[in-house]
């Protein structure tokens, strides 16, 4: 029975105790520890959220990296082939120029050539004519020496004439 | 202190104990012929060993912090006696004068010590507040739990987004589990800051005065009916003062109920508003007391057979009882602060039918 017949003295001191610590632990302890987990907790969460946001952002400018590679390097293929065709472009337009300007430079030695060969045989041919002159004057001169020759020649022209 | 010396203590407690009651029943063994011999010379009997005796005696309170007898020295420490009385007002004296040289009791100051309670000899009422061997212990862990707590809360003011270091990461998974497994559960999330001081301050006072308790030596303070009526008494105020509309509707009123109904409802409720703190009051008290009885039981054991070879049985099994115990002293303070909770929970639920 004296073991549960509570103690004046006990009540006194429990209740005092207890109200003096939990006075003191709210205020000092409780009160602080508390109220920096919540923060804590908190900022963790925050830190969190953000580590996650950020990392969202950093794949979205990863891909629009990539994607600004991808048209950067089909641009540079672009311009590379378009580079190239003008190359090509140039290189066949010079070349029929070269062609046509070797044709004309051809076609005028040739012309000129002709030319010249034509004014060759013209004047081997004023030669050739002179000479063969000079030779008939020569035979001619001889033949008709003497007289009988030369009658009986007109004679002959006479008769050709008298044909005709 | 770090938090890994606690468990070493604690540990370290569990040793000491065995090793005290190795020696108690070695003591006993060796007394034996010392006992005839006191015998022949003393002309009184040399008193029976008395267990129950003994038991009650350790789990009650009394005047001064007795540790141990051997032969006839006592380890002792007096402890101060506060008594109120009419005729002679407030008188402040050592326990130790109600003690002569031969350890016997004697009156002091027409006041006398019987049975670990002070009368007065011409009989008026003794309004007894002395520091007993229970609010020393008391004292000693407001102390402690003052130390401990207010030092952690510096350490929480001065950094408080950094990881816990020392005793503090011993302490904050506890408030941690105070705080999201008992007041967040049984309150809920809107309230339960509001409580979170009490809580705490029920839980970790319950915890370490169960393990002050068990060091050898310590005392019972919450194994004392005193104690766990005034804690139930603050629960049932804290309960009842935030009681909510909902809440005594449910009392006085049960919804949904036959009207006839009510007249055995309401009494068995209102019972039942009494009934809560009294269930935290008897269950803390007689889950404490009893550990001590059982532990205090197997050491009995010993004296009761006079054989000390009872030690090989008795202290592994009571070394088994301390550990079971040392859970006890932590499901106790869990329980008691996880019912407060769901009690509270109740009285300021605000329903809508």
């Amino acid at each position: 029975m004296e073991l549960i017949t509570p103690d004046f003295g006990l009540i006194f001191w429990q209740i005092l105790v207890f109200g003096i610590l939990f006075f003191l632990l709210a205020k000092f302890a409780w009160k602080p520890i508390i109220q920096s987990l919540h923060e804590r907790e908190e900022s963790i969460d925050q830190a969190i959220k953000l580590s996650e946001e950020t990392k969202k952002e950093m794949a979205e400018l990863k891909a629009g990296n990539e994607q600004l590679l991808v048209s950067a390097r089909a641009e540079r293929d672009a311009l590379i082939k378009q580079a190239k065709e003008a190359a090509d472009a140039m290189i066949s337009q010079a070349k029929l120029d070269a062609q046509t300007a070797a044709n004309q430079e051809i076609e005028k030695a040739r012309i000129a050539f002709e030319q010249e060969k034509v004014a060759a045989v013209a004047s081997i041919r004023k030669e050739a004519a002179s000479l063969s002159l000079d030779l008939a004057e020569k035979v001619l001169k001889s033949q008709l020496k003497d007289k009988a020759a030369q009658e009986k020649l007109v004679s002959e022209w006479i008769a050709d004439v008298t044909l005709k | 202190m770090s938090g890994k010396s606690i468990f070493k203590k604690v540990y370290f407690s569990n040793i000491i104990l065995g090793l005290f009651i190795s020696l108690f029943s070695f003591s006993a063994w060796a007394n034996e012929p010392a006992a005839a011999e006191a015998a022949e010379h003393a002309p009184q009997q040399e008193e029976k060993f008395d267990a129950g005796k003994m038991i009650l005696h350790h789990i009650a309170d009394e005047h001064e912090w007795h540790f141990f007898t051997i032969g006839h020295f006592h380890a002792t420490v007096p402890l101060p006696c506060i008594v109120y009385t009419e005729s002679a007002g407030l008188q402040i004296f050592s326990s130790s004068n109600f003690k002569n040289e031969h350890h016997e009791e004697v009156p002091y100051q027409g006041l006398k010590l019987e049975h670990g309670k002070i009368h007065a000899e011409n009989g008026e009422t003794v309004y007894d507040i002395s520091i007993t061997k229970n609010v020393a212990s008391l004292l000693l862990s407001a102390v402690l739990l003052l130390s401990i707590f207010i030092g952690i809360g510096k350490t929480y003011k001065e950094n408080p987004h950094r990881a816990p270091k020392g005793i503090q990461s011993l302490f904050e998974p506890i408030i941690i589990f105070v705080r999201d497994e008992i007041a967040k559960n049984n309150i809920g999330e809107k309230h339960y800051r509001r409580f979170m001081p009490y809580l705490l301050t029920v839980f970790f006072f319950i915890w370490f005065n169960n393990m002050l308790g068990l060091i050898p030596g310590g005392a019972n303070v919450t194994g004392n009916i005193a104690v766990t009526a005034v804690m139930a008494i603050i629960a049932f105020f804290v309960t009842n003062l935030n009681g909510k509309a909902t809440y005594w509707t449910h009392v006085f009123a049960m919804p949904g109920v036959p009207k006839w109904m009510l007249f055995i409802m309401t009494p068995v409720e209102i019972v039942g508003v009494f009934m809560k703190p009294f269930s935290l009051m008897v269950r803390l008290f007689a889950n404490m007391t009893a550990g001590h009885i059982i532990l205090l039981s197997l050491v009995s054991l010993i004296f009761i057979f006079e054989n000390a070879a009872l030690g090989i049985a008795v202290v592994p099994f009571s070394l088994f009882m301390n550990v079971i115990e040392l859970i006890v002293a932590f499901i106790q303070a869990f329980i008691f602060t996880m019912l407060v909770s769901t009690y509270i929970g109740a009285a300021i639920e605000e329903h809508h039918h």
